[in-house]
């Protein structure tokens, strides 16, 4: 079984600011890691992997630099990596990048099941997923929280819903999305990590997987930014300190004076 | 960052060992503590990021480092939570007999396991009346046939209960005095091998600590280590070889109590500003932190003087472990008044750590003990300097 | 690469670096590159890791640095493209709250662009729903019945929508940012090649250039985008539940019903092979005005029955940080945060929550946020409309009894 797990290396979200004044972005030391998300992806990928004789290859478009992310997918245990890189796919929209991830799975030949997570923290759009199923024509199956049953031919999921399950059946090759419930990511070994230190890892061009340039970069994405801004401050709110009774009565007496509550 | 020289395996064993002690103990610590929990579900963590590899050769299934690479890890993990580090650093200690006096059999049978982390070691000297007079153990092996009779019993074993190899010194010949005593290997689960008492301690409370029951326990000959009459030879070079590393435990407690600390510190405002930045407060950090790092370096140091393979290591082994515990147990204490009336609350980890530093000062031979191995062996080196 | 820095007007002051989120400006010095200039010594250097943000642009004092768009223009005649739609999701024959206000904000945009507003239905016996999105505002409703329609399964469904498009030729679309409707739309999007923006919390229409110009919030909220979408049509992007308001239902408004019929066979590879029902939740997550959630100052699962009660008193649903979901005290859905669902309801109350920024991530956008917590320097405090600092286990069985009265 070849299960591919597409990655994305992100900036540590939680650091990266507006300055409001300026309305330019800042980062403070931003450190660059694997897409949380991500991480279920791969552990979902290497047990489907261990249980069914597999091999686990992962896959990022990126910079450069995405090569640490790969090898840190490979200290976890995937048997391969890839880096589909090029100063033309810079610039690339969630279109774009489904193109580009999708000729790389291609290139691959006999992919069975593309495991992605369910959203990248930095652009936020869970789009790729459904959007390299599309590009691929495989089934995808987004929200996925369990995988029930999985053989050479098909795999049973569930599709976490508002308010519920789905329990979806599907043929091989699919895409499936998924999310934090779906397993406990493990900790890297260091028999891993020493592998990953030496570890080979494939580069591809633009050409190499053979991308027409239009569809591609900058060139390939439908969508621009138009600007960028600092989200609106919330204002200071009021805070009461004192007797569990007291501010609780402050609290509830607020509330009801100004609607929120009836 | 690398102020410390260490190798790239060896600043890879620092940041994974610290990804696991942020990510998996951090969490749980204070319900472990506060449960007496024995962490089985962060030793499998450990054994699956090769942590237990790190002190054993590579020919036996490790992947040959030494004491350093242990103390290394043994540092963060303590930095978190001193009672994880020590249930992780007591296998060493376990199997260090082994791997200094063991035979190839001896070493074929048991290493491989240990460094899978698959089976965990427990080391037995201790017992009721036999503490630091280590040479008044009662514990008797009698031999008969191709086996041993041990008859007796061992307390405050570390990983009593949860290790499956535990090596353990009992007397084979009461005549001969301190060359009387030898050293064995037993597994748990052989017959007439059970265990007693679980302590509940002051600290360290995630550790197991418990008594080892010997009652007419048959022992194959050859689960001897080494031979008889060597057994005091092989637990005081045992000790050699685990004293940095209860040393790196007491620097990790300290400079886990720093951190938290200083970060508390920084927050808690009082008369308009920060805690951390009254003189009074900001010297005692100070004072934490030097004391801190000169413990480091000179537990990294009796570290590398073991690796190194120098026969004599009794007094740099002792000084680093004196040092430390005595240097934890003032941070800790400092660090729990940084804290102020918080610091006093179990919901607050100050208290925690001033718990866990304490026996750093009393296991593996207190810090009486270290003191009269270093004079003894300062006053030799001075003698052999005269002539 | 179209972005480009001036060499005359770049003096190397290295201000943009700082701006750069992914760390892809370094300052050279143009005696090494080869690039001198009578006045300054130090050179801006755009390398690989450059995304074509845009973020330097702004940030240069010197205005040196360009960023070109070039764009590989599709054959699509964008004046052929008409209508504002909004896709209807109905899940077991009903339509969904969301697509009510989407058709609300939808009738603002129709009308401000000067075009009709439809609605697009597909499902397996839903004629009856039709009648209710033209009494919610819109103009005229496609319908596509089919039997594999019933659910959302995503080839079907964009196969349908698909075909609709290239008939009907709609210049926008807004669908829900469900479940189903983000892989709905990527899957479309990607299908007919055009532009989708997700999660879109304001849109309007450009007066001159007559675009649908769509802001959303970005790296985990701590910076909002504006995205349009120039040669490509139709411009489609996904709104979340409760950020637009529906139209109050008009019972005498008229509208067209144009029954579709797909010329083919509709297939799916997938199957729905059973539907579980979510039992520990009265009130969803997602669909809630108000959400109260416990935090790791519950101290034990058992402690979440206080949540519970003052959550039963507001009409509230259950909510979580990560360090009760990873303690196992409750499930993963009632998660909120960064790896946790985004809820933005009129109320959010945060019970022994401490507020690290990737809860807040998850939460921050509700109307207004109280927190309860006994460490005054709990971060949740910063965001808070109002906070008690205290002991939950006082405060809120006291504010439960204040809310009774």
């Amino acid at each position: 079984m070849k299960i591919v797990v597409c990655i994305k290396q992100v900036p540590d979200t939680t650091d990266v600011k507006i300055n409001p004044e300026t309305n330019t972005l800042v980062r403070e030391g931003v450190e660059s890691i694997i897409n949380p998300f991500d991480m279920y992806a791969i552990e979902e990928g290497l047990r489907l992997k261990e249980k069914l004789n597999g091999e686990v290859i992962a896959m990022t478009m990126g910079p450069p630099q995405a090569q640490d992310a790969l090898r840190d997918a490979i200290a976890l245990g995937c048997d391969e990596a890839v880096l589909l890189t090029d100063r033309n796919f810079a610039g690339s929209d969630t279109w774009a990048t489904s193109y580009t991830l999708a000729r790389g799975i291609r290139s691959l030949k006999d992919v069975d099941l593309v495991i992605c997570g369910k959203q990248a923290i930095d652009g936020d759009t869970a789009q790729v997923g459904p959007g390299i199923a599309q590009m691929l024509d495989y089934p995808c199956i987004t929200y996925v929280g369990k995988v029930d049953e999985i053989d050479g031919e098909g795999i049973k999921v569930h599709r976490m819903m508002e308010g519920g399950y789905h329990v979806i059946e599907s043929p091989l090759p699919c895409v499936l999305t998924v999310v934090k419930e779906i397993n406990e990511p493990r900790m890297p070994s260091l028999r891993g990590k020493m592998k990953a230190k030496k570890a080979e890892i494939t580069s591809w061009n633009a050409a190499d997987i053979a991308c027409e340039l239009d569809s591609i970069g900058q060139m390939g994405s439908p969508t621009m930014v138009e600007k960028i801004f600092a989200p609106p401050k919330r204002e200071k709110g009021v805070i009461f300190k004192g007797e569990p009774r007291d501010t609780a009565a402050k609290l509830a007496g607020e509330l009801k004076d100004k609607g929120i509550v009836s | 960052m690398n102020e410390y020289g260490f190798s790239e395996d060896q600043i890879m064993i620092r940041d994974l060992a610290r990804q696991v002690a942020q990510e998996k103990v951090k969490p749980v610590r204070a319900e472990l503590d506060e449960k007496s929990e024995f962490p089985a579900e962060i030793m499998k963590t450990l054994a699956e990021s090769d942590l237990f590899a790190i002190f054993i050769p590579e020919e036996y299934g490790g992947l040959g480092g030494g004491c350093l690479e242990l103390c290394i890890a043994t540092e963060e993990l303590s930095k978190v939570c001193g009672g994880v580090a020590v249930s992780y650093a007591a296998t060493a200690l376990g199997a260090y007999p082994i791997l200094l006096f063991g035979t190839q059999e001896q070493k074929k049978k048991y290493l491989p396991p240990i460094a899978s982390g698959e089976k965990l070691a427990a080391f037995g000297l201790t017992e009721p009346n036999a503490g630091s007079d280590a040479g008044g153990i009662e514990t008797t092996a009698e031999k008969d046939g191709d086996s041993y009779i041990i008859n007796g019993n061992k307390i405050f074993i570390t990983n009593g209960g949860e290790a499956d190899i535990y090596t353990i010194v009992a007397m084979t010949n009461k005549a001969r005095g301190a060359r009387g005593a030898s050293a064995f290997i037993l597994e748990k689960g052989m017959d007439g091998f059970e265990f007693g008492k679980e302590e509940d301690k002051m600290g360290i409370r995630s550790s197991s600590t418990r008594e080892l029951i010997f009652d007419d326990c048959r022992v194959p000959a050859e689960n001897l280590i080494s031979r008889e009459g060597m057994g005091f030879i092989v637990a005081m070079k045992t000790f050699d070889n685990s004293r940095p590393g209860i040393g790196a435990q007491a620097v990790g407690i300290a400079q886990g109590s720093i951190d938290e600390s200083v970060s508390y510190a920084s927050q808690r405002i009082q008369f308009g500003q920060p805690v951390s930045s009254f003189q009074a407060v900001r010297h005692m950090i100070a004072d934490m932190a030097t004391k801190t790092e000169a413990a480091r370096n000179l537990v990294y140091h009796a570290a590398r003087v073991v690796d190194s393979g120098v026969k004599n290591v009794s007094k740099i082994s002792a000084m680093s472990k004196l040092f430390a515990s005595d240097v934890a147990m003032e941070v800790t204490t400092d660090a729990v008044q940084v804290f102020g009336g918080y610091g006093y609350m179990k919901e607050y980890p100050a208290e925690k750590f001033m718990r866990d530093a304490k026996i750093t000062q009393i296991y593996e031979g207190t810090n009486q003990i270290q003191r009269d191995v270093i004079g003894l062996e300062t006053v030799k080196e001075n003698k052999v300097k005269d002539k | 690469m179209s972005i480009k820095i001036d060499l005359d007007k770049c003096s190397g002051c290295g201000v943009c670096i700082n701006s750069c989120p992914f760390e892809a400006i370094e300052i050279k010095s143009r005696e090494d590159l080869n690039k001198p200039h009578p006045r300054f010594k130090k050179l801006a250097v755009i390398n690989q890791k450059c995304n074509i943000c845009g973020a330097c642009v702004d940030a240069c004092p010197m205005d040196a640095i360009n960023i070109k768009k070039e764009r590989k223009k599709p054959e699509v005649s964008i004046s052929e493209y008409e209508g504002l739609w909004v896709f209807a999701e109905q899940k077991e024959g009903e339509v969904q709250e969301v697509s009510y206000e989407l058709l609300g904000k939808g009738r603002e945009l129709a009308d401000k662009r000067g075009c009709l507003l439809s609605s697009v239905l597909l499902g397996h016996n839903v004629k009856e729903e039709a009648q209710k999105l033209i009494k919610h505002g819109a103009d005229r409703v496609y319908l596509i019945d089919d039997p594999e329609l019933e659910h959302f399964k995503d080839e079907p469904y964009a196969e349908v929508l698909s075909y609709l498009i290239e008939q009907e030729k709609p210049e926008m679309i807004l669908m829900g940012a469900t479940t189903i409707g983000r892989a709905f739309a990527s899957r479309v999007a990607a299908k007919i090649d055009t532009g989708l923006t997700a999660d879109c919390t304001e849109l309007d229409i450009h007066p001159e250039r007559n675009l649908l110009m769509q802001t959303r919030p970005a790296f985990g909220g701590n910076i909002m985008a504006t995205i349009y979408t120039e040669h490509h049509r139709p411009q489609m992007a996904t709104v979340r539940h409760k950020v637009f308001k529906p139209l109050r239902e008009d019972s005498e408004r008229k509208g067209e019903i144009k029954e579709v019929k797909y010329p083919g066979k509709l297939s799916s590879r997938t199957r729905i092979v059973e539907i579980i029902k979510d039992e520990t939740q009265q009130v969803n997550l997602t669909d809630a005005d108000i959400i109260v959630s416990g935090g790791r100052g519950l101290g034990s699962p058992e402690n979440f029955k206080l949540v519970e009660e003052l959550a039963d008193i507001l009409g509230a649903a259950v909510g979580s940080s990560r360090a009760a979901v990873d303690a196992d005290w409750i499930p993963y859905s009632h998660q909120v945060g960064q790896t946790g669902r985004t809820v933005a309801p009129k109320i959010y109350v945060a019970v022994g929550i401490s507020g690290a920024i990737q809860h807040q991530v998850g939460m921050r956008s509700s109307d207004t946020i109280i927190a309860i917590n006994k460490d005054p320097n709990a971060p949740i405090f910063d965001i808070a409309s109002y906070g008690i600092v205290g002991d939950l286990f006082e405060v809120v069985p006291e504010l439960i009894k204040e809310l009774k009265k």
